[in-house]
This record gives structure tokens, sequence and C-alpha cells, in this order.
């Protein structure tokens, strides 16, 4: 089942957390819905559910209209942060909810939920209550009882924003992994943009109630649309200065081919990524001298703040291995180049 | 140049027990426990015991005797049903008032949240003016009520009314924390999973809210069966026909039946005390269905 919406916007006194919001997810795609907290991506993922309902614009199922329609008639699963598993309901009762409300045999919901309950690896569970699961039980239970009615779009809201990194980290396999067999329709809430990039095949950034960026990680961390999105996704360095001939731009020592079509004295923002910056002991070519001012150690890199003269810094991330052998030292004198940086003019707002 | 400290220089702290760290000395203690305790006794045990002592006081057949007289069985029928009515009605109107301030917004919540305190804050005796105000020969609506010969004041629609106004806010105050804090994530979860309005009140709203709803409705009952001043003003005192239980001892008392007044009291104190072993129970319940997620499992996992 596809989703898709047009114009969808949701204002709360005012405060505009949905705005103007169209998109389309394909049958079976894995989307990720990111942005920061009160960017109105949870807003949105209610309204598609039919938990808000919109101020206007439309909500397309299948290709059906049903911006109105009641949470039964959409027929879709949803996964709440905090679980929302009845306390007072065994897992079983749990998963079967969705199907007693529905007036199912009771044959059929046996099989069913001995069925999920198998797909999430908590067999013979079926007996205990939520408070004696784990979190990462817990929202397992939670994905089971949203699959249990057989819907045709699976939304999670922040799935695993309540759990620890190594769970979190399980789960996300999972999901993945559920994701390739049932093949349905999946968007997912989250804040944070590694869990993003590593399970969606396709990334909505959202930010201030409205869709910044629609694309492919890879798209999102290369190719950056807005600063709000060089800035959010991964680590960047950002220079402000402006536009000093055509087609170019001088920060230091550092000097940045920029489009021609950005006239003389227009204010930019360059930025790059800390490991976009070409680092050697040894002078090869169009590099800067700079001074290491401080090495920080971060796992698999190690990140340089590198003084390039003038009061100005850079940081620089270089994999372990290379920093190493180079014999980088707090105080040493390195050479620097930018390989790859993107320009956004600056506009009154920004 | 930096010096070492010097050994006799570094203070030393006195070794605490850690079990007594946070304590007061043993005199203090014994000394509040005792007040407290004596307290206890001179103040609720000996007027206990005082009334049974008193009500047995000429033997178990005049007890019995006053006990079983027609206007007192009257009396206790009449406290059973104001205290039932009191109860049925504060339990629709608690669970509709706290589920509308939980899970709505509206112009004028706050005021009704200070609204139902008022029946906190006025005096019992107030409470059963107003009625007299409102329904009695000389109140507002009473001409018009006599005309149509309906008996409010001075009747049991009277009773039940002043009952159910003293006993207000028992059941709403225990739900509208309890409803707040638990939120409408689970609400919302059976409304995705295509529950309709009424399945999620009875599967999943009430049985969250079951025990703080019978401990209102204990509340409740206690209060309304016990009620004096707002039923004694509407009431009239009619012997074996609008005598409560609290107004069937004070006649007796007044006609200085002491013995007997005692024996009718024993009852509403049997019901007292049995009301507060039901408190209690269910208390202990509710303390336990009221624990946050996190400990429960805590508690669950070890």
């Amino acid at each position: 089942m596809s989703i898709e919406v047009r114009g969808l916007c949701k204002h709360y006194n005012g405060f505009k957390a949905v705005h103007n919001v169209s998109a389309k997810l394909e049958t079976g795609s894995l989307t990720a819905l990111l942005g920061p907290s009160g960017s109105g991506k949870s807003t949105l993922l209610r309204m598609i559910a039919g938990l808000e309902v919109p101020d206007s614009g439309e909500i397309h199922l299948t290709g059906r209209e049903a911006t109105f329609a009641s949470a039964k008639e959409r027929n879709v699963g949803f996964v709440f942060q905090h679980y929302a598993l009845f306390k007072h309901m065994t897992v079983f009762e749990n998963i079967a909810f969705g199907l007693r409300v529905r007036k199912q045999g009771e044959r059929g919901i046996q099989d069913r939920v001995f069925e999920l309950l198998k797909l999430i690896q908590l067999t013979g569970y079926e007996k205990r209550y939520p408070s004696q699961l784990s979190g990462g039980q817990r929202q397992r239970v939670a994905v089971a009882r949203a699959l249990a009615p057989r819907p045709e779009v699976l939304l999670l809201d922040e799935p695993f924003g309540a759990l620890d990194a190594k769970v979190r980290e399980e789960l996300r396999e999972w999901i993945l992994r559920l994701h390739e067999e049932t093949n349905m329709t999946t968007l997912f809430v989250t804040h944070d943009q590694q869990e993003a990039m590593e399970v969606a095949g396709r990334i909505l950034i959202m930010n201030h109630g409205e869709i910044e960026q629609d694309g492919t990680p890879i798209e999102i961390f290369d190719q950056p649309a807005t600063h709000f999105i060089a800035q959010f996704v991964g680590e960047s360095n950002f220079i402000d200065t402006e536009v000093s001939e055509k087609g170019l731009a001088v920060w230091g020592p550092f000097r940045f081919s920029v489009a021609p079509s950005l006239p003389v004295g227009k204010k930019i923002r360059i930025y790059f990524r800390p490991n976009d910056v070409y680092m050697t002991a040894q002078f090869e070519t169009l590099q800067v001298r700079a001074r290491i001012a401080k090495t920080r150690f971060k796992g698999t890199t190690i990140e340089y703040k590198l003084d390039i003269g003038e009061d100005k810094y850079i940081s620089a991330q270089i994999p372990k291995g290379v920093a190493l052998a180079s014999g980088f030292k707090e105080g040493g004198e390195v050479y620097a180049a930018i390989t790859a940086f993107h320009v956004f003019p600056i506009d009154a707002e920004g | 140049m930096e010096m070492a400290p010097r050994v006799d220089e570094v203070k030393t702290y006195p070794v605490l027990d850690p079990a007594r760290a946070l304590t007061e000395p043993r005199w203090v203690r014994w000394v509040l426990i005792a007040v407290a305790l004596s307290f206890i006794a001179l103040f609720l045990l000996v007027p206990l015991a005082q009334v049974f002592a008193s009500a047995l006081d000429k033997g178990m057949g005049y007890y019995f005797n006053a006990v079983r007289e027609p206007a007192a069985l009257s009396a206790v029928k009449l406290t059973l049903v104001a205290a039932f009515f009191s109860v049925v009605f504060n339990s629709a109107f608690g669970l509709a008032s706290a589920w509308a301030i939980t899970k709505f917004r509206f112009p004028g919540k706050s005021l009704l949240i200070t609204l139902i305190d008022l029946p906190f804050t006025v005096s019992p005796v107030v409470s059963g003016l107003i009625y007299v105000l409102l329904f009695g020969l000389q109140g507002l609506l009473g001409p018009w009520l006599k005309a149509h010969n309906l008996h409010i004041i001075f009747a049991l629609p009277g009773i039940v009314l002043a009952t159910v106004f003293v006993t207000f806010p028992f059941i709403s105050r225990e739900l509208i924390p309890l409803m707040q804090e638990q939120g409408s994530e689970e609400e919302e979860a059976a409304m995705v999973l295509g529950a309709g309005g009424r399945q999620i009140f009875w599967k999943v709203t009430l049985p969250n809210i079951q025990w703080g709803l019978l401990y209102g409705v204990i509340l409740c009952n206690a209060r309304a069966m016990g009620e004096f001043g707002a039923v004694s003003v509407v009431s009239g005192h009619i012997r074996g026909l609008t005598n409560t239980l609290p107004l069937h001892v004070e006649i007796l008392y007044n006609e200085y039946d002491f013995t007997a007044a005692f024996a009718v009291a024993s009852l509403l104190t049997f019901l007292a005390v049995l009301t507060l072993i039901a408190k209690t129970l269910v208390g202990l319940k509710y303390e336990k269905s009221r624990q946050t997620p996190a400990a429960q499992a805590e508690s669950g996992i070890a």
C-alpha cells in the first residue's frame, strides 16, 4: 500500500507543527522521517495514522482518500516510542487485541498470536505481563501487536528512542529483516541520523514543520539541500565569508570556487566535512600550511583542530591508522587541503 | 615548588555508622513514638472502645432491641439508600469529569477543577441550606414543587441530593491525577488497532483506573454514610422516615437514651471499621497498579 500526503497542514495556536507537507511513499518502501525534536515529524506520522486531524491537505492510502477516515478504516499499524502496551493484559492479550476488536474467531486469534510470537522470538512469553519484560522485548511485543491485524502500512514513532544503544542496534537489524520478509510499506520517525541512514532506503528530513530534503542517505549526506541539513546531518566545518571575485571566495589561505552566478560581495556559508580534509606531514600539492592545535581521539578516527593562521581554525578527521603512520603530533606542522565542500548563499533569514 | 602534604596535616573525619547517619538519637525516637502512640490511643482507641462499652452497657438484649427497633432499621435503610445513590451518581460524574479534564482541552476547564472542590470548602450545613433555599417551601422552586405535589426537602430526594453534594469530589479527585499520570497512549494504541470508543473504555481505560475508582468509591461511601450536617438541614428528622443513622443517633442521645444511641452508633462504627479495612486492602492493590512501568520492570526482572 502506498502513502501519499498532499499539502498537509497542522497548526496549534499559530505554531506551525506541520506546514504544507507533500510526499509519496511507494508500496514496500522503508522510509525514515528524520528531524530534530519539535520539527513536526511525529505530528505528521500521527496524522497519517488518524490520531490527529489535519487542518488542511489530504492523505491518500493506496490511492484512496483517507484524510478523515477512522483509524480502523485506515488499517495501519502504529508503534509508539514508549510502547503503550496494555499494562493489565498479558503479552498474548496485547497481541490479540487488534484481532479481538475485529471479532475474529478464537482459533484464528490463537494461530496468529503464536505465529507473531515466533516472529518476535518471544515464544513462551505469552503469559507474561509487560512489566515482566525488558525494554527491547516490550518494543518487540508492541511491533507484534501492531502487525497482528495485518496492516498494510507500519508506522513507527521513535521506536527505539527509549532503549539503550546495544538493544537499539539489535532492534534496528531486526526491523530491517522484518521489512525484508514482509515488504510492508514502513515509515519511521527518528531524530537519530545514524539510525535513519542505516535503516532507511529513503530519508525525509523535516525542520520547522516542513520537509527540507527528500532523498537517499547518500544524497542527503553528500548533497545537503539546505544549511540546516548540512549542519544537522554528519559533522561539518562552517565558514562564513563572501564572494571576493566572480566564481571565487577566499577564507584565510583557502580559496574556494563558487557558482559564477553569485554576485561579488554576496555573503555565503561554506561547509565541508572534517573527513574531506586531506592532511599530510609533507607538502604534496595545493595545500595550506597549518599547525595542529588540538588532538581528539574518536575511536576509528582522530580529529585534529588545525590552526591555519589569522586566528582561524578548521577541524580534520583522519583514519586512525593513517594518522598514526604519518606521525601527526599536537603542535606539529602539517599541510591540509579541502577536497569537497558546499556553498550556500546566506539569505536575510540565514 | 609544590610540597607534598604532611601526614599530620591531613584532616580526618569521625567515622559514621551508615545505619545511624541519618537518624535521631535513641531517646528522641522513643519520645516521638510514645507521643504519637499515646495520642492515637487517647483520641481514637479509647472513644472507639467506649462506643462499644456503652452500647453493651445494659446487656446484649437491650443492644439488639435498640438496633432492631423499626426506627433504627429504617435509618439503616435510608443511610444505605443515600450512600448507594451518591456512589452511583458520583462514580458517573467522577468518570465523566476526569475523562473530560484529562483527555480534552476546553474553555472553563480550570474553573471546573476548582468547582469540583467546592463541597470540600463549604460547610456541610451550608450545603444543606442551599437545597432548602432552592427547593424549600419559601425557596426558589418551592411553590412550583408544591403545586405539582413533589417532595424534595424533608424527603428522600433532599437527603440524597445533600449527600451527593457533600461527597461530590471524592471520586473525581481520585481519578483526575491518576488519569493525568497515565496519559492517553494506551487509548491511542487501542484506537489505531481498530477499537471503538466503548471498547476502548471497557477494555483499556476502566481496567487501568479500576483500583483508583474503587478507592474513590470507598471514600465516597464512607463519607455518605457518616454525613450529618447537610442531611440534618434537609431531613426534617422525621423518625422512621427521614432519619439517617447519624441523625437517629443524635435523636436517641438527645432523648437521654444513651445506651440505644451508642448501640446505633456502634453500627456506624462497625461500618467505618469495615470501610477502613476495605480501604487498606484496595489501597495496597492501587499502589501496586500505580507503580511506574520502569519500577515494575525492575521488580519483574529481579
